[in-house]
């Protein structure tokens, strides 16, 4: 029988419940006001009075109103359909609700019911499996999408049947399997899973060894990200977050993108359904939607769904990644995340942390971060789940308990800085303080060396320490002036620009430029260390500023132009004058 | 509002602070409104049958013996075309010496609109003013603020954009508004002729700073019943809403809530964003605009009111006194406007982002002129010209009283540009420069 309740106590979203049997941290209830049944889950749990939180406005609840409890937590619900799709921070389908207003109460089903799916069976009567092994597989978009033991199935199984080929609803059984104690259990393409708890169902998981390709030349050259990686974007409003995280949605080399937008503008989430249906994913040449889900519960949706939605996101990635597939997670942002979790302990009275986030910030932080990760499944295949977060900084102030705690978990840092912004230079990464901690993998270094080629990460070190001394040198010519030092200096200052333009900086909305292959990529670096090499002659500080600027007018064109095309080839051809007329 | 007679009235206060009042009382609804006293409360919290009330008007002089009467509903308002031309108090009644009004009952503080239901905004809204239409071009459904110290003539420029903008309703929300600036806007308003297409919903300096919070949801309240069941393009303007925020601060604070960074609520940026993101475009056609004022301390943006808002918000618009030239301009460096390129070069001249661009960078190389004059450095002819072209660039475009039609102000941006400098130096693409080269 079901645990039932009372509401005895509301502030704002944070309701008390007084209950009549045992209940469940993370519980989902159901509050009935008014008729229309509201969802919430239990975050704590005091004597016989169950604190919930209410994923809806509470606005008319009253002390008296009744509870049910559901016996099980707040869970997602897995099955062919997630992809394409829009949802918000519990699931419910966007796309299939008619009033332009969100209704309090009002739940849709996260998958088509009626959809006819192509499947075919990849297991046999006789077979023996264990949750999250393949029974058979449909095509999703161009993904296969494997069909799978529900990962909360314990123990051994055998097959006693498997559907032939065909087509089929979600609903229907696929497959029967037979429990080491007899008992026949049948299975559909659908699952469900508890959102908070990571799904394991493979093998092992190993450090990442290799690298996910972005485009961005600032994440690939410089600090890159592996599959299987963590990586996090701070940066004051205004900097340029959002533009960088679609363009890594835009051209990440991932089967699987799940885009969380958690407490943020509404419009951004806008243009992603405005724009994403058009464009086409450089990778398979398919459009981006069809690899693309959303989960959208922006600022002025419920904020204890905003809690969910970056579980939710992350639930169906590891549905994916236990498929052999390579998924993408972007959280945007998770700041309002951790703001979420503040108004809920703010609420309960709890003692507070830094900046009044609660004291577990960090842990619930780091936790949710290792849930990324590549992974090797039963069958021996591998899968990934990469996760890059934005965190928004009060005040773009880095030294404050979401980025701080954040630091600690991720693996790549991407900072972005107010004054590069405001100099244009985007992306505004901050090239010194910004770092890849996979840059130190011995099994990344070994995979870059092979792929991209020999050296590659002595040159990328180079190319930072070029940057790096080239902002000594300028903050000497500043205190000192132009004449005030040697004509090293400037030359230092130089090269550290014409890395700066050339391989830093990318121009975002250039259709050419936007999207840099790590072959051009490797090909730039190359360019731009071998300028760096040279031994230059100038009359004066002026002669040296005015050569550096027409090299680097010249190297940005060949950035704008198709690679190794003509034009390229025409601006290489200035750039070599330009260097014959200055170089020893 | 007067109470029923089947109501319920309590008489045993138990607990007074400034701003709210707790009482033991049942059957009590969430953010149900009551009278204390006779004025106007707003349930905010329960537990067991205590009942804490936020009274909007202050409880100064409440008895512990004070009458409580509950009224069984959230704070409405009356939604028909007779809001229009009104100003009424944050309670929605009438301040005008008008009758009351009568139309459909809505809570206010509704429900938000499906995120997949919404369009991408793409109308532009002129407003003469350059600073704002070349160079941070405002989009219907978008939401942005002015960030200015408290004596610059914010107020003045947000009447001036409401009565230039092509719009069908302009909603003034004004919280804690000095009396002579309300008296402004409305002497402004009714100057222009405009005013039944206004509507305002004011809080001035002589209410109680607790009700400035029912200003917003009423203002929107209204604005959602113009674009939503009108289809009409409306302008909802919000001044000011640091001292809307300074409200939730009082309250918290009285609640015993745990204050986060600058003793602000730590909801405050849910708390923001619920109000900034009505701003919408129907698919309709129907559309919400906000234009909001947060007002800085002393152009401090890191304080928690405008760093929250600039998460939020669709750009930010900086009003700056220009000391070369004597007037008030839109700082074309900071100001940005998220949403301009979804009208740029589309509903304006092909042109635009170009023009756009080149003078403010052209504007950028005179502060950098400007700082080697200053520094004792010698200057060249270039940084001369650069010098003389800010000071016709101020005047005739960023300053704040300029009003003129977009195409003006790009034939103006290409006569300065001819008058100062060498095509090549603009760095305009070459097709425009044939084009438009004066």
């Amino acid at each position: 029988m079901k645990t039932t309740g009372i509401v005895t106590g509301i502030v704002s979203n944070l309701v008390t419940v007084l209950v009549d049997g045992p209940v469940a941290e993370n519980e989902i209830c159901y509050i009935t006001l008014a008729g229309v049944k509201m969802m919430a889950e239990v975050i704590k749990v005091n004597g016989k009075h169950a604190v919930v939180q209410v994923f809806e406005s509470t606005r008319g609840l009253k002390n008296g109103d009744k509870a049910e409890f559901e016996g099980r937590m707040l869970e997602a619900t897995l099955g062919p359909g997630l992809l394409s799709s829009v949802y918000d921070g519990l699931q419910n389908d966007l796309t299939t609700m008619e009033d332009v207003f969100l209704r309090r109460g009002e739940y849709t089903d996260p998958l088509n019911h009626e959809k006819l799916w192509e499947f075919t069976p990849i297991a046999a009567p006789g077979d023996k499996v264990i949750a999250a092994d393949w029974i058979g597989e449909v095509k999703e978009g161009w993904l296969p999408h494997k069909i799978m033991v529900p990962f909360s199935f314990e123990g051994e199984y055998t097959v006693k049947s498997v559907i032939p080929a065909g087509s089929y609803t979600i609903d229907t059984t696929v497959a029967v399997l037979v429990r080491a104690d007899g008992e026949e259990v049948p299975m559909t393409m659908v699952q469900k899973w508890p959102v908070k708890v990571a799904i394991k169902g493979y093998r092992e998981k190993p450090r990442p060894s290799r690298i996910m390709e972005t485009g961005v030349r600032v994440i690939d050259t410089f600090n890159p990200i592996a599959e299987g990686g963590t990586g996090f974007i701070p940066g004051p409003f205004g900097c340029g977050k959002t533009v960088l995280q679609h363009a890594i949605a835009k051209q990440g080399d991932a089967d699987v993108i799940v885009m969380a937008a958690c407490g943020e503008r509404a419009n951004e989430v806008v243009e992603i359904f405005t724009e994403f249906p058009e464009l086409i994913d450089p990778h398979t040449g398919r459009h981006l939607m069809e690899r693309t889900t959303i989960i959208c519960n922006t600022s002025n949706m419920p904020v204890a769904a905003r809690e969910a939605s970056v579980y939710t996101a992350m639930t169906i990635c590891e549905y994916y990644r236990a498929m052999g597939l390579k998924c993408l997670l972007l959280a945007d942002s998770t700041s309002r995340w951790a703001q979420a979790l503040r108004e809920m302990s703010n609420r309960m009275e709890e003692l507070p942390g830094a900046d009044a986030f609660p004291v577990d910030l960090s842990a619930i932080i780091s936790n949710f971060y290792s849930r990324a990760g590549m992974v090797i499944l039963n069958n021996g295949k591998t899968g990934a789940v990469t996760f890059i977060g934005t965190v928004s900084p009060a005040g773009g102030n880095l030294k404050e308990p979401v980025t701080e705690s954040t630091k600690k978990a991720a693996r790549c840092f991407y900072g972005l800085e107010q004054n590069r912004a405001d100099q244009k230079r985007y992306p505004a990464v901050n090239p010194i303080d910004s770092y890849s901690k996979y840059l130190e993998y011995p099994e990344i270094q070994e995979f870059l060396e092979r792929t991209v080629e020999k050296g590659w990460v002595d040159k990328v070190l180079k190319a930072k320490n070029i940057i790096r001394r080239g902002k000594e040198a300028m903050e000497q010519i500043n205190i000192l002036g132009d004449d005030g030092v040697p004509m090293s200096y400037h030359i230092l200052f130089w090269k550290s620009e014409l890395v700066d333009f050339i391989i830093l900086q990318q121009d975002g909305f250039d259709p050419i430029d936007s999207l840099c292959p790590m072959e051009r990529q490797r090909y730039m670096l190359d360019l731009v260390l071998g300028i760096c090499d040279k031994d230059f002659k100038f009359q004066d500080y002026e002669d040296c500023r005015k050569v550096f600027k027409d090299l680097i007018n010249d190297l940005k064109q060949m950035n704008y132009s198709e690679f190794k095309s003509e034009a390229f080839q025409k601006y290489f051809d200035n750039v070599n004058k330009h260097l014959e007329a200055h170089v020893n | 509002m007067s109470t029923k007679a089947y109501q319920r009235v309590y008489t045993q206060l138990e607990n007074i602070t400034k701003a709210t009042v707790a009482l033991r009382a049942k059957g009590v609804a969430n953010d149900e409104l009551a009278l204390v006293h006779g004025r106007l409360a707003q349930v905010v919290r329960t537990k067991g049958d205590l009942v804490t009330l936020q009274v909007f008007s202050g409880t100064e002089g409440i008895p512990t013996n004070a009458e409580v009467a509950f009224l069984g509903e959230p704070p409405t308002l009356k939604v028909s075309e007779q809001l229009s031309g009104r100003f009424f108090d944050a309670y929605g009644h009438p301040i005008d010496g008008g009758p009351e009004t009568e139309g459909e009952i809505r809570e206010i503080g509704g429900p938000s609109v499906n995120p997949y239901k919404r369009r991408q905004p793409s109308q532009l809204i002129p407003t003469g003013i350059a600073g704002i239409d070349l160079n941070n071009t405002i989009v219907s459904g978008q939401k942005i603020p002015f960030f200015a110290d408290p004596d610059q003539p914010y107020n003045k420029v947000m009447a001036d954009v409401a009565i230039r903008a092509d719009v069908d309703k302009i909603i003034l929300g004004g919280m804690g508004l000095s009396n002579d600036d309300y008296l402004f806007f409305r002497h402004t308003f009714e100057a222009a002729g405009a005013l039944d297409k206004i509507i305002c919903f004011i809080n001035t300096t002589e209410n109680p700073p607790v009700e400035r919070l029912l200003i917003p949801d009423m203002a929107l309240t209204a604005a959602e019943y113009f674009a939503v069941d009108k289809n009409e393009k409306v302008l909802v303007l919000l001044t000011d809403m640091t001292l809307y925020a300074d409200a939730l601060s009082i309250v918290s604070n009285r609640m015993d809530q745990i204050p986060s960074k600058d003793s602000m609520p730590g909801s405050l940026y849910s708390d923001l964003a619920k109000i900034y993101e009505k701003a919408v475009q129907l698919p309709s056609g129907g559309s919400i605009t906000i234009i909001a004022v947060t007002t800085l301390n002393d152009g401090d943006i890191t304080h928690a009111i405008p760093d929250n808002t600039g998460y939020i918000t669709e750009g930010q618009l900086y009003l700056r006194y220009d000391s070369d030239t004597g007037k008030v301009i839109i700082d074309p460096f900071r100001s940005l406007s998220r949403l301009k390129q979804l009208v740029q070069n589309k509903k304006t001249r092909e042109d635009h982002s170009q023009v756009m661009n080149a003078s403010v960078r052209l504007y950028a190389d005179a502060q950098n002129a400007k700082t080697k004059l200053e520094n004792g450095f010698d200057l060249s002819d270039y940084d001369l010209r650069c010098l003389s072209y800010a000071k016709d660039y101020a005047v005739r475009l960023l300053s704040i009283d300029v009003n003129i039609p977009i195409e003006e102000m790009l034939n103006t941006a290409w006569e300065l540009f001819a008058k100062y400098f060498s095509p090549a130096e603009t760095g305009i693409k070459q097709a425009l420069i044939d084009k438009y080269w004066k």
